[in-house]
């Protein structure tokens, strides 16, 4: 198993096996929530608002339902208020937004579902969304920040502070006082929103692609009114989420009350473009920077304001600078964040949510101190290092920041850097080389598990977590093969079920951090039942043969640190209950990174590219470096990515996205992504869960951009503060 | 996507007339040819095109797939796929810039499926035109006005540009037979004949809808490129946002004859940055019989630009293009053109 790209690989649980459930993907036999075959289905197709506020006046669906093959056509005169308004998930509920599509006549954003048509074929339902006739009563709607009629409010509550940095800023040697802002961004995974929704009696079961399945069944049951054991989740492969898939979307309900009215199964596919409105994005965001620092580099003042766009109906405010400003050791600091609603539909989790635009602004304006101070920008990172976060002196349970700036700049050749900026070159292109630091909060929520082991030494693991791609099948296969000592050949895995024991959601790095200790609890209470003596079975193989047992089956919950005892009911419950990075009363975890590129600029005519990038990434106990090493390099070309070349185009006239669409939303192709690596530093972190583990999911996404950004300036000296970077910001005039 | 007929008629007469008794390029068509589909199917399903009758040249058309190069001229079928062209090793060789202009537009996979004819008569990537749900397109709907116009416009066009339409024309190829004065061979209903390459497109002016010379019912049947002393000496430079499967942000063929540094002849034509394939004509006079080198691609770069018409976010493209025409043409020179 020796790999020099894995060179942690000990025990089972730190090797690089394949991927657990590789061959089905690889020969396509994998189910996907809208590869599922069921009887009579009906194929639903969204028409969707093309104003960005108003009232619908009329709905014409003559010549629609004139169309052979159409079923029924739902639209708010029909639906109404059968979907019930709910509490949204920031107020504490399960819905990630909370305009009720088809609810009601008003349109709050561009792309608000106002009909859903259903046909025998997805082109029949498609062509008479079409001719279904719609007329509106059109105001004007807020767009962004910028725009009249946008409600821009101070969340005082998401204040932060320590020391005096008024005082402290104005009075220090060296200054730094920048604004930046990134762009509204989407997802696009590449398997689209599916959900078919099929009624046996009273009885649904949902087939759709999610982060968290009892966060959609018990808020499913909350919209229609019914009993949440009546419904059933099921979803064991989701083709791609990253946030956009993490919580129950109201499309849901909607394809679950036409599949009752009609009494046949329903599937719904949506479009592309739908998709851009249907579930979450990342909003835009805006930043103010104000960094202070003595001769010697050491922070005396730091501030960090963001403001956010969020919709009129829902409050989601994501607030990374509370991550931002406890990096470093600095005595007087400020923070705030402010939310601008607008007439658009709820953001919400895109990969490092917070962390990304957050960091973005902050590691920039390091970068410009570390200029402005004539230091190296590594250094300026060591001279901050601390052991204890800034505002509340807590500790750090585990903090490798300067190894991996270290790691990564050894294997980048950062000492090669030659300072001033437009002093490399290579023939026709301009060189650039900056760093950034990466970070993400180590969070879990509470999970459980079942493990059986039978006496032919096979073992079946099972719990209603969820296959994203990031090799969940085959950490729960890897984790039971080591705490009961079988092959992990002899592991099965059950995952993506709502009848199998509740974990949390697939979401913030925190899958594996929350299930693992459940699997390893569960394996525990067989090794207890096997026990001799008095002490837990060493040999869990022997003691079972010697037992006489056919089967032994455990199941185990395991509670967060940080989270109250009585989350362990929410968990079953489907609620979002999760703790971690620097909410924790004694202490803060993190994971952290440092991230390295080379940026090239054409002299003439000004392409941007990466054409290196080194990362390394401490994140406590790796399970799997194959599927790890995989995130982090996904990660990290999914930042080069938010740099260059994803912005969703609003038209503000209607708030309107004018580039839903693979072929004018970029993303990079391969030519784009030349070199990247991904190191794994070693780190041992016994504290922050039982299984060590500080999850690799977002953190390689994190600090790219400001790499990239940082880059760019030493290329050109010109300091690029928005984001995408695109040709028109490195322009020379001819 | 509407229902809708479809033929694929054997013989070339009977593709003339299916073709000519419904043919028409708007929205409204009653009949459209399919050769590639790489266009015509994306919008369909856009709901932008919505043809009734869809005829497929594919049958009747395919014995327009050669190509053949008999030292004086380039004779290229309208049918031959992008892929297959820029593979040949005479148009690599003899055509650089038609070999790179091909090679470096789309995917494999659509240069695959592509035809030559059509990928010259594809239409604009304009977002307001692909999206039939904004009403203000006088492509789509003539006098409906132009949405683009005070909008989101970054893509769109400088030069060529009318109030009523600013819509790039976004093809690679096209510029490759502007600058090697290409001509087409058509045949409709009214037999066949050719014309100058340089007159199939027509600029919006006041008819945005009126995107092509081409009658009723006429098919591109073959493109002619005459062979000359700047065709081995040709680049194509595209600058894009990213570096493959994207359409130009400005792009630049040029073909040059030179005795030492002196230009004795030039060419040179302009993506991404005009409403029509586009020849920068006065930026090639100014050149003609002086030395290349960076003054005077400079001075011939700004002249290309002298009548551009920028909107609120593509002013950029007019500097974008100037360095592109500067790194063309002294890329181009630079070139090892072996003659004969």
């Amino acid at each position: 198993m020796a790999d020099t790209r894995f060179p942690q690989a000990t025990g089972t649980m730190g090797q690089p096996y394949r991927r657990y459930e590789a061959l089905e993907k690889v020969n396509g036999s994998a189910t996907y929530a809208s590869d599922v075959k069921l009887a009579k289905t009906a194929h639903a197709y969204l028409l969707t608002s093309r104003i960005g506020r108003g009232v619908i006046r009329s709905l014409d669906l003559v010549e629609a339902r004139a169309i052979p093959g159409v079923i029924e056509i739902l639209t708010h005169q029909t639906v109404g208020e059968s979907i019930r308004q709910t509490q949204a998930l920031y107020t504490g509920g399960y819905v990630a937004d909370s305009v009720r599509p088809l609810g009601s006549a008003e349109i709050a954003y561009w792309g608000q579902p106002i009909a859903m048509v259903l046909a025998e074929s997805y082109e029949i339902a498609r062509e008479a969304a079409r001719k279904i006739g719609v007329s509106y009563d059109v105001s004007e709607p807020a767009s962004s920040f910028d725009s009249a009629g946008v409600d821009m409010t101070a969340l005082e509550p998401m204040n932060l502070g320590v020391g005096d940095f008024k005082a402290a800023y104005a009075n220090a040697a060296v200054k730094i006082d920048a604004r930046y802002s990134t762009p509204v961004q989407h997802h696009n995974a590449m398997e689209l929103f599916a959900t078919q929704c099929v009624w046996d009696g009273n009885r649904l079961t949902v087939y759709e692609p999610g982060q968290y399945l009892n966060n959609i069944k018990y808020g499913l049951a909350e919209q229609l009114g019914i009993d949440p054991e009546l419904i059933r989740v099921v979803n064991p492969y989701v083709g791609g989420a990253f946030g956009a898939k993490g919580f129950l979307t109201q499309r849901t309900a909607l394809v679950a009350i036409a599949a009752r009215r009609i009494g046949r199964p329903v599937k719904l596919v949506a479009t592309r473009e739908q998709g851009f409105f249907l579930s979450a994005y990342r909003a835009e965001t805006r930043h103010h920077v104000q960094l202070a620092a003595d001769s010697t580099g050491r922070l005396i003042a730091s501030s960090h304001e963001g403001w956010e766009v969020t919709s009129r109906a829902d409050v989601l405010a994501l607030g990374g600078n509370a991550i931002t400003l406890r990096l470093y050791g600095c005595p007087n600091i400020e923070g705030r964040v402010n939310v601008a609603k607008t007439d658009r539909s709820t953001p919400g989790f895109m990969r490092g949510p917070g962390e990304v635009p957050y960091a973005f602004a902050f590691e920039c304006a390091l970068d410009e101190l570390a200029y402005a101070l004539k230091m190296d920008p590594v250094e300026l990172r060591r001279v901050n290092d601390t052991k204890v976060e800034p505002i509340a002196g807590l500790p750090y349970t585990s903090r490798s920041l300067m190894q991996c700036f270290d790691a990564a700049g050894a294997a980048f050749g950062w000492a090669g850097k030659t300072a001033a900026p437009g002093s490399m070159r290579d023939g026709d292109w301009l060189l650039g080389w900056g760093c950034a630091a990466a970070f993400y909060p180590t969070q879990a929520g509470n999970s459980a598990a079942r493990v059986r082991l039978s006496s032919d030494g096979r073992v079946h693991v099972s719990s209603a977590g969820h296959e994203l791609g990031q090799g969940m099948y085959t950490m729960m296969a890897q984790v039971a093969s080591e705490q009961l000592g079988v092959p992990i050949e002899h592991v099965t895995v059950s995952l993506g079920d709502t009848d199998l024991p509740p974990t949390i959601v697939a979401g913030g790095s925190a899958g594996t951090a929350s299930l693992a200790p459940a699997i390893m609890s569960a394996c525990d209470a067989i090794r207890r039942r096997l026990q001799t003596g008095g002490s837990p079975a060493a040999d869990v193989m022997t003691a079972m043969r010697a037992s006489g047992l056919g089967n032994i089956e455990e199941f185990a919950e395991t509670r967060a640190h940080g989270l109250p005892p009585e989350s362990v009911q929410g968990m079953y419950r489907g609620r979002v209950a999760m703790s971690g990075g620097v909410h924790l009363p004694d202490r803060v975890q993190l994971a952290f990174g440092a991230q390295f590129v080379e940026v090239r600029i054409h002299a003439r005519t000004r392409e941007l590219r990466v054409s290196r990038a080194v990362g390394a990434f401490a994140a406590g106990r790796i399970i799997n470096p194959r599927t790890a090493h995989g995130q982090l390099v996904g990660g990290m070309i999914w930042g080069i990515s938010s740099a260059l070349h994803e912005q969703t185009e609003i038209d503000e006239r209607n708030a309107s996205y004018i580039n839903a669409n693979l072929a004018d939303y970029l993303l990079p192709v391969n030519a784009d992504i030349a070199d990247v690596q991904a190191i794994m530093v070693p780190e041992e972190d016994n504290l922050v869960n039982a299984a060590g583990v500080k999850g690799v999911g977002e953190v390689g996404t994190v600090g790219m951009a400001a790499a990239i950004a940082n880059a760019v300036y030493h290329a050109t000296g010109k300091r690029l503060r928005d984001l995408p970077l695109r040709i028109e910001h490195v322009l020379e005039e001819v | 996507m509407q229902p809708f007929h479809y033929s694929r008629p054997v013989s070339l007469a009977e593709t003339i007339v299916s073709g000519t008794q419904k043919h028409s390029r708007n929205a409204e068509a009653t009949a459209t040819f399919l050769a590639g589909g790489t266009t015509l199917i994306d919008l369909m399903k856009l709901d932008v095109m919505r043809p009734s009758h869809v005829v497929d040249l594919n049958s009747s058309a395919r014995e327009f797939s050669a190509i053949r190069f008999d030292g004086s001229t380039l004779r290229l079928g309208a049918f031959a796929k992008m892929a297959t062209v820029a593979d040949h090793p005479d148009v690599i060789s003899h055509f650089p810039v038609i070999a790179q202009s091909l090679s470096l537009a789309a995917s494999a996979q659509l240069r695959n499926m592509a035809t030559l004819g059509g990928n010259l008569l594809q239409r604009t990537r304009c977002a307001y035109f692909r999206d039939p749900s904004w009403a203000a397109c006088n492509k789509r709907s003539p006098g409906s006005g132009c949405a683009a116009i005070g909008g989101v416009n970054r893509q769109h066009a400088v030069l060529g540009t009318s109030k009523h339409c600013i819509a790039t024309y976004h093809g690679d190829f096209a510029q490759a037979l502007m600058a090697l004065d290409a001509a087409i061979m058509l045949i409709g209903p009214d037999g066949a004949r050719s014309m100058p390459f340089a007159s199939l497109h027509l600029q919006p002016g006041n008819t945005p809808h009126l995107e092509t010379s081409l009658r009723p019912g006429e098919i591109i049947t073959e493109i002619l490129v005459p062979d000359g002393p700047w065709t081995r000496r040709s680049r194509y430079v595209k600058v894009r946002d990213r570096q493959s499967y994207e359409f130009a942000v400005a792009s630049v063929a040029v073909a040059l004859a030179l005795e030492g540094s002196m230009v004795t002849d030039v060419r040179i034509a302009l993506g991404g940055l005009a409403t029509t394939p586009w020849r920068a004509v006065d930026a090639e006079d100014l050149l003609r019989g002086r030395r290349l080198n960076e003054a005077s691609a400079t001075e011939a770069a700004r002249t290309a630009f002298a009548g551009a018409v920028a909107q609120a976010h593509n002013a950029f493209k007019i500097s974008v293009g100037q360095s592109a025409i500067v790194r063309a043409l002294l890329e181009t020179a630079a070139m090892e053109a072996h003659r004969g």
